[in-house]
């Protein structure tokens, strides 16, 4: 039993079953699969932010060695339909390669395919494209105020999205409040760039009119945008979710590469394959994460109560949008933070420019939108001569409120906020921080503690779609598990999607294994392709673990249903007669009247004479599950329930600065962390600790810096700098479990855990270390060169009297 | 060009263009796809491999290059099919990974590591590991996994009343 | 990201490797490969033939003559790092070793690639400038020799023949009461450097400055000596505030690299600060005191 005396294998520190084959070398990557007489492509990319392609000479690259085919933007789109948006913008179509104009550097505008990639890149090298560079825009203030330059003319503006919500009685509480705060937050251009890029081979077999795809997949409906751009039905389309994908954390989408190879496989009647090169994937493989900028104001008391908030969102969504401009809908769900703000107006705005195309990332905008709050509530507190803990203490919604309705309609489920507030400092002791603290700025350096309190929306109830489209009527988010049990009685349970590191295996295993009351490792788990699977939604959205896990739940409890049913027919007893144990099941009034696992298995395969009537034969069941508390549209003013479960961490961090060389070094981190029932411990901790780094990276060193001509000049892992074990500190995480009322074990999502609060956190130690100098910060990253100049400025300031 | 290469104690002649990395050669043509391409600019540290017993970025090295050396590849320390060696169950007791990515070359390195120092304190670990980057697990359970190694790798061979 | 096509050549002597050169303008040698082969994969660097010259035999090695230390062409720098003389004749290499590239990379890199590449961020270089290193190449069958302080000329430039192989550097070694000091600044640990400075000091009987020399590197195109601040602070006491004096004049006037990483101003400013505190290093090492903390 585990420790909380509650679960069987739920809640232990169980080995993560995948792995095994990972340390071994035994991963199955896209990479590693190859389909015989496969053909390479390498990808021509413009050099101009904004182009018009006059010409495409390809006859020097098709006489090249190895080469079969050259593919331009011209063919494709008369092939091919734009792929699926999200907003409601059809004069800003997008497609795998430009058509007859490139709106960013690095855009794709002919693909070669050629016996080996590196024949394709030498082909690659011979195209030759005439472009005629048109003007653009790469900054979003530019954007959206003038039309001068347009990055799609069809558009007329720049603007695909401006909505404003306005949730409870914004104006009114202004005025009734004594005090208001501006603040402009800005949260510079990076991503979760994984380690693997982005690949897939795309096969046609003609004779049963099936495109296989292996592709290092992580997103939904991908299968479905796939048939649609390629004019075939989704059932013609056959995705393989038995890849394993080397990280993801959001960004591997993939639609115009598959998109793209799917039609040269079928215009080719090869296997063809794009592996993203380094290049190809930064510049031009659209897996940008958002770059934000915010403005916010909020109207707050003497006791440093924040009563009402605005916040405008302006989103540089890059030159193309897919789904990314939802990532200004998904904080919706939890616009207030963990606090009892009482009312919001929030203004969404995405623009594109002349920049790399975004995709969606961990978290879905939330990161970037807790940076904007908790710099707030930190200068709140400074306003107010206030401890930046203490607002915090006075703002957060207690225990005893919840669930508790947001503004925007969002009930969060459970929480208990202060209590894990306090245990974190009970670990570590707010006064002993600020000492060391104070020791480090007496010794010369510049020093500041970093707080950061804020939610992971879980479940992934995506009604920010329907949100911002009126068109889009989704309101079903589903999963599934289907378990069988064959004639030996051995166990099968399917899922219905990749998975890139979230141990879904393990997971589903765990939580079949809880219900059934058998060992975990008995049951294997298998990914069929996406012809033999159940509806899922993908690891999007923190939801794996509440909709995979309870969809398994489900579809277990489902069997252990019909096999105590057998049973208690087969030993002539009521049903509330029959108890199911570990695999058996027994006659409650007289327990040696049992049936054992395998006679239960014999009866349900073989002896349909012995089942209960018109019961099926066999042992297989299934579960598709719909999103906890979902289902129902936006209201008119915007007010909607999104994620289920929102998980709570807080951070507590000490930065120290040599104020010389302006490197922030992060001494001490301490964060409390609660996503109530943990399944697996060993996965949610690495979750934690995985996000955190990545928070790091994007608040310090992680950015796509654009020069003034539009190129990327952080295009290479050089320039592009990701956080080494160096750069992470040792945390200490601090545990509560607050179970959510609405999933089957209790559990919320931890996907997205340290991610959402680490960037606030630096940012917030690195402001209360600026203090003392009487200046701030709030555009990410903080780099060690900027900051260097800052403190110099200010110091040079304060030694001359100002 | 025909080359020969000993990988994982094999001497194999292989007939490579000359510009074939060894990471290349070694995933097309040996179908040792252990060796992963993050980068193939020498950052990420996913194509790491031992030459002569120091770890090394594949994808830094043509295959000609690596005629007349040692190389080690995540197969050639595996003990055999289905059978972890110490380091690689200590990664999996510790939950060392999640997508597996730079999983070999991790465990690479953790192997030539512990061969120089078989008691490396965290930071001599986090000092080895850090010329390779992982996106997942932010490390914890990486340096977890290697100190954990060490230990059992450093009681292996002693009676138990002397194991600390 | 695939080199371009090349021919591969493996001589065996470096005589050989010279007429290779010598007879293909777009031929290149080869040495650890670190930065040229990036360099190839993207397709920035297309050599038609690559020299292989790591195996030649009598290219790699570190002896002590007479008063120099000698180290040859193709020395990996992971053998610099765990070589007895190195640690004790040249502490001052030995000092900045772990701070180039990462173990993986020392692993293959060579002080002659690294001094031939000519980075302006290189420890080498700036270890060579500072040390007034004699660079040794071989062109043409006839062996040469440069001073570090003449060989570097641009960034990534240097006034190396295109036909001609470096074979070796040779480092003075200084004997006495003598201190190190070494400073760099990067965002990541083992990144370029945006700015290091290296100093080495010999200490007189009286505790005074007999001997000193100030390098900088990573702030300008290739590294620098600070001359006249050496001229300067020799025969003093080194106290801090000479130290800052001579330092900031003679960074004064620099034209400092600005790029992504770190400004202009922000090179210049803190040159001056690294360089102090590395003199001060020096200083402290040789009195057998605690050095800055980094």
């Amino acid at each position: 039993m585990s420790a909380l005396g509650k679960f069987r294998y739920v809640s232990t520190d169980r080995r993560v079953r995948e792995d095994r084959r990972f340390v071994a070398g035994k991963g199955r990557f896209v990479a590693d699969i190859n389909l015989p007489n496969t053909k390479h492509v390498a990808l021509v990319t413009c050099p101009h932010a904004a182009a018009r392609i006059l010409s495409i000479d390809k006859s020097a690259a098709l006489k090249m060695p190895g080469v079969h085919y050259v593919l331009d933007g011209d063919e494709l789109a008369a092939a091919t339909l734009p792929l699926m948006t999200g907003l409601d913008t059809p004069n800003v179509p997008r497609r795998p390669l430009a058509h007859e104009v490139a709106r960013y550097s690095g855009e794709w505008v002919v693909a070669v395919v050629a016996d080996s990639r590196a024949q394709a890149e030498d082909a690659a090298e011979e195209v030759v494209v005439d472009y005629e560079p048109l003007p653009f825009v790469l900054d979003a203030e530019q954007a959206l105020s003038s039309n001068d330059i347009l990055v799609h003319q069809a558009h007329g503006s720049n603007v695909l999205l401006d909505k404003t919500f306005t949730w409870g009685e914004v104006d009114k509480d202004f005025a009734a409040s004594p005090r208001k705060l501006k603040l402009r937050v800005k949260w510079g251009r990076s991503s979760t760039v994984p380690i693997e890029t982005f690949g897939v081979t795309a096969s046609w077999d003609p004779w049963r009119d099936i495109l296989d795809v292996h592709a290092s997949i992580q997103m939904p409906r991908f299968h479905d945008q796939i048939g649609m751009a390629l004019k075939i039905p989704g059932t013609s389309v056959r995705v393989h979710h038995d890849v394993d994908v080397g990280g993801s954390y959001g960004v591997k989408r993939g639609i115009k590469h598959t998109v793209l190879c799917g039609y040269l496989s079928r215009r080719l009647g090869f296997p063809v394959r794009l592996i993203e090169d380094r290049l190809e994937n930064m510049r031009g493989g659209d897996a940008h994460g958002p770059e934000r900028l915010f403005d916010v104001e909020v109207a707050f008391d003497d006791n440093g109560i924040v009563r009402s908030m605005k916040m405008r969102a302006l989103e540089n969504v890059g030159a193309y949008a897919g789904r990314s401009p939802f990532q200004l809908g998904k904080p919706v769900g939890a616009i207030v933070g963990p606090y009892k703000i009482q009312s919001v107006q929030y203004r969404a705005i995405a623009v594109v420019t002349n920049k790399t195309t975004q995709d969606a990332v961990r978290g879905f905008g939330q990161a970037p939108t807790n940076v904007a709050i908790e710099r707030t509530m930190d200068e709140v507190a400074n306003a107010l001569g206030l401890d930046r803990l203490e607002i915090r203490r006075r703002n957060m919604i207690r225990h005893e409120d919840f669930p508790y309705t947001i503004p925007s309609g969002t009930t969060y489920d459970s929480g208990d906020y202060h209590l894990l507030v306090d245990k974190v400092l009970a670990h570590t002791s707010y006064e002993g921080l600020k000492a060391e603290r104070d020791a480090l700025r007496a010794e010369g350096m510049l020093a500041g503690i970093g707080i950061a309190a804020c939610l992971e929306p879980s479940g992934g109830n995506a009604t920010f779609e329907a949100l911002l489209n009126p068109k889009v009527q989704t309101s079903t988010y589903m999963d599934s598990c289907r378990i069988n049990i064959d004639g030996l009685g051995a166990i099968t349970a399917m899922m219905h999607t990749t998975s890139s590191g979230q141990g879904h295996e393990t997971l589903v295993g765990t939580a079949i294994g809880e219900v059934l009351q058998i060992d975990p490792e008995m049951i294997r788990v298998t990914r069929p392709d996406s012809l033999n699977s159940l509806p899922s939604g993908t690891p999007v959205g923190s939801r794996m673990a509440i909709m995979l896990g309870g969809a398994a739940f489900h579809a277990a409890t489902k069997l252990k249903t019909k096999l105590t049913t057998i049973a208690a027919h087969d030993l002539g007893i009521p049903l509330e007669r029959a108890v199911y144990d570990q695999g058996e099941v027994y006659d409650r009034n007289k327990p040696e009247h049992r049936r054992s696992w395998l006679e239960l298995v014999q009866i349900a395969w073989r002896s349909y004479h012995r089942m209960p009537p018109d019961m099926e034969p066999g042992l297989g069941t299934s579960h598709v599950m719909q999103v906890p508390t979902g289902g129902m549209p936006p209201t008119a003013d915007g007010r909607v329930q999104m994620y289920p479960c929102t998980s709570f961490e807080f951070h507590l961090i000490l930065v120290s600065i040599d104020p010389v060389i302006g490197r922030p070094e992060i001494v001490k981190y301490r964060i409390g962390h609660d996503c109530g029932t943990v399944i697996n411990p060993k996965i949610v901790r690495g979750m934690t600790m995985g996000g955190i780094a990545h928070g790091i990276g994007a608040a310090l060193y992680e950015e796509f810096a654009y020069n003034d001509d539009g190129q990327l000049i952080a295009q290479t892992f050089m320039d592009y700098l990701l956080p080494s074990s160096h750069e992470v500190p040792d945390v200490e995480i601090i545990h509560q479990e607050t179970p959510s009322p609405h999933t089957v074990f209790g559990q919320k999502g931890s996907g997205e855990s340290g991610y959402l609060g680490a960037p606030a956190a630096v940012a917030n130690a690195i402001n209360d270390a600026l203090k003392p100098l009487g200046i701030s910060t709030n555009s990410l990253p903080i780099k060690v060169s900027k900051l260097g100049d800052m403190i110099a400025a200010a110091q040079d300031k304060q030694s001359k009297g100002k | 060009m025909r080359i020969e290469l000993d990988i994982n104690g094999v001497v194999r002649e292989l007939d490579v263009e000359a510009r074939t990395t060894l990471l290349d050669c070694l995933r097309d043509q040996m179908q040792l796809t252990g060796a992963h391409a993050g980068c193939e600019h020498g950052v990420c540290g996913a194509c790491t491999v031992l030459f002569d017993g120091a770890a090394v970025r594949s994808c830094l090295m043509f295959a000609p290059q690596a005629q007349g050396s040692k190389i080690t590849t995540i197969e050639g320390v595996t003990p055999g099919p289905g059978e972890m060696s110490v380091i690689q169950d200590a990664f999996c007791e510790t939950h060392g990974m999640q997508c597996g990515y730079c999983t070999p070359a991790m465990v690479l390195v953790a192997h030539a590591l512990l061969i120089d120092n078989p008691s490396p304190t965290r930071e001599e670990i986090v000092d080895a590991i850090s010329g390779n980057i992982c996106r997942c697990t932010g490390y914890a359970q990486i340096i977890d996994a290697i100190a954990l190694a060490a230990e059992r790798l450093r009681g292996a061979n002693r009676p138990s009343e002397q194991r600390a | 990201m695939k080199a371009a096509p090349f021919e591969y050549s493996r001589p065996a002597d470096i005589d050989e490797a010279c007429a290779m050169l010598a007879a293909d303008e777009n031929a290149r040698v080869i040495a650890g490969g670190q930065t040229l082969v990036p360099m190839m994969a993207m397709r920035l660097a297309r050599p038609t033939r690559l020299v292989d010259i790591n195996r030649i035999v009598g290219l790699s090695y570190i002896r002590a003559d007479g008063d120099v230390i000698a180290i040859g062409a193709t020395t990996r720098q992971c053998d610099l790092e765990r070589d007895a003389l190195v640690a004790r004749d040249l502490p001052l290499m030995a000092k900045a070793i772990p701070w180039i590239g990462h173990a993986a990379t020392r692993a293959r890199g060579t002080i002659g690639g690294s001094l031939a590449n000519a980075d302006p961020a290189a420890e080498q270089a700036l270890i060579a400038v500072t040390l007034d290193a004699v660079l040794n190449y071989r062109e043409g069958g006839t062996t040469s020799e440069i001073k570090a302080r003449d060989f570097f000329v641009g960034p990534m430039v240097t006034s190396l023949p295109s036909t001609a192989c470096l074979t070796g550097v040779r480092y003075p070694v200084w004997r006495g009461k003598i201190g190190i000091g070494f400073h760099e600044v990067n965002a990541r640990r083992s990144d370029f450097a945006f700015v290091a400075a290296a100093a080495q000091v010999e200490l007189g009987p009286d505790g005074k400055c007999k001997r000193i020399a100030i390098g900088v590197g990573a702030a300008t195109d290739f590294p620098m000596r600070l001359d006249s601040a050496e001229q300067q602070l020799t025969g003093t006491a080194l106290d801090e505030a000479a130290i800052k004096d001579a330092v900031t004049d003679a960074l004064a006037d620099i034209d400092a690299l600005d790029d992504l990483h770190a400004s202009a101003a922000y090179r210049k400013r803190v040159t001056v600060s690294l360089a102090c505190r590395a003199v001060a290093d020096a200083r402290a090492s040789a009195l057998g005191e605690k050095p800055h903390a980094h």
